[in-house]
């Protein structure tokens, strides 16, 4: 049994300096593959709504006739199968987190075509 | 006679990481009985299991609990890919196997600071939770997440990792090695580690038997009980031991605990040696029809999914019974007799996981 068995990391981390990082200043760098948020590129959507029918919890929703796609952030839970599913690949997932709210309404965040790209889909 | 007291402990407690209530009936300093109450996480995920789609049950599964996230949408994935016969490609057994690996030891460090905050010794928690964040970032390349890795699904494993990578991780787990022994070995030699550890919360090998022990639990009395040793995904191509203490206290606890989570790196470091090339997945089709009992090894022990499919797409039966589920009997035996001052060391000796144990 000894008493000083702490001694040599104690020593060693005050040399070191501290292993957080020091956020506002320091940026957290994200992989490639940090699942962070949905996004839909919507000039290439075909509104097949296969993602919203795939939904583990119902996140998306997606209106063919007005042309509109929305997912609610609070429900997502980013586990990228709609992704997968997209036909067009217009789904993908961006490695940064979605910015946080005070309210449910606030995480719904919602799509339209562009009414110049209507005639190019159909 | 001295005079009785109830002293309630938890749901909230600094010491308690996840909500569990005891009424511990003391006398003096003495606890002469505790009377254990959960169900304040009940969330209901068992009966969810009619209400989605098989495949995507597979994340819900993952979200049973946040530290054995892996292993329970790997037990679950098992189960339903044993029912169907799904022939899962050795790659994807052995990228569950390391990922499987990987929670462990992060499970297992995460538990050593949470008893060293136990037990007071604050800056050795400071210092296992960053030892703990190698093993995040490991998993945050692999899999896109730190917590809740997504990647087990039915029919293999959702990304792969390339071989450059298996072998960046068995270096780096090289390096959290020789900085894990140096926190390893205030666990094991510190005096006042040792004095608050050692004979305090004794069973023996008899009662951890009889009282339905698993996992560090029982292998601390003396048995050996490891589910890996059936040879689930593939522990039976690797050389896996049950790591066994004979002492039955808190600090035998903690040296499996340790053990293990050197044991989970030479277990890694033979899994990525071995790896072959190949496919990671196979297309699954149909629905399962029959019914199976899953058995895979958590860092708390072994835990049983019980899965009943009817050939449709949703379906009928899914049940977890976990490890502290069967381990909280042994720790009301293990408090009564107790001094007051050393029930959060014999409660986190066990490793509760509440999260699990409601669902």
């Amino acid at each position: 049994m000894k008493i000083f068995t702490m001694t040599k990391t104690v020593t060693k981390n005050l040399v070191k300096g501290p292993a957080t990082l020091m956020y506002p200043q320091k940026e957290r760098i994200f992989t490639p593959i940090t699942r962070g948020k949905i996004e839909n590129a919507i000039d290439r959507c075909i509104f097949c709504g296969l993602c919203g029918r795939r939904c583990p919890t119902y996140a998306i929703v997606v209106s063919k006739e007005s042309k509109a796609w929305q997912i609610d952030r609070l429900k997502c839970c980013i586990c990228n199968l709609c992704v997968d599913v997209c036909p067009v690949k217009c789904l993908s997932t961006d490695n940064h987190h979605a910015p946080s709210v005070t309210e449910r309404k606030m995480a719904l965040h919602r799509e339209s075509a562009a009414p110049q790209d209507d005639p190019a889909q159909g | 006679m001295a005079h009785r007291n109830v002293i309630p402990v938890g749901p909230q407690h600094p010491v308690l990481p996840e909500p569990i209530h005891f009424d511990l009936v003391t006398e003096d300093e003495r606890v002469i009985d505790a009377i254990p109450s959960i169900s304040y996480v009940h969330r209901g995920l068992e009966r969810l299991v009619e209400k989605r789609d098989f495949i995507d049950f597979a994340h819900v599964a993952d979200r049973i609990c946040g530290l054995c996230s892996f292993m329970h949408s790997l037990g679950y994935c098992q189960a339903v890919e044993e029912i169907m016969g799904i022939e899962v490609p050795q790659r994807a057994l052995y990228l569950r196997t390391i990922w499987a690996e990987l929670s462990r030891i992060h499970s297992h460090i995460f538990w050593l600071g949470v008893a060293a905050d136990a037990f007071g010794f604050e800056s050795l928690f400071m210092q296992a939770l960053r030892l703990r964040e190698p093993v995040l970032d490991i998993f945050e390349e692999t899999t896109g997440a730190r917590v809740i890795l997504g990647v087990c699904k039915v029919g293999g494993v959702r990304r792969d990792i390339d071989n450059d990578s298996l072998k960046g991780i068995v270096t780096r787990l090289t390096v959290l090695k020789a900085d894990l022994e140096e926190i390893c070995n205030v666990f094991i030699n510190d005096y006042s580690v040792r004095h608050r550890l050692s004979g305090v919360g004794f069973i023996s090998r008899e009662d951890a038997y009889a009282l339905g022990c698993l996992g560090p639990m029982a292998r601390a009395s003396g048995l050996a009980i490891d589910m890996r040793a059936v040879g689930y995904a593939a522990y039976r191509y690797l050389d896996v031991e049950p790591v066994v203490e004979t002492a039955g206290d808190c600090y035998a606890r903690c040296l499996v605990r340790i053990r293990e989570t050197f044991h989970a790196i030479d277990l890694i470091r033979q899994a990525a040696g071995k790896t072959p090339e190949g496919p990671i997945d196979v297309k699954v089709t149909g629905a399962p029809d029959g019914e199976y009992y899953s058995r895979v090894e958590q860092p708390r022990g072994e835990v049983i999914h019980y899965v009943k499919g009817n050939g449709s797409r949703f379906l009928q039966r899914f049940r977890v019974r976990v490890p502290t589920f069967s381990n909280i009997p042994a720790m009301i035996k293990v408090l009564k007799g107790s001094e007051v001052a050393d029930v959060p060391n014999i409660i986190l000796s066990l490793d509760p996981c509440i999260s699990c144990t409601e669902r």
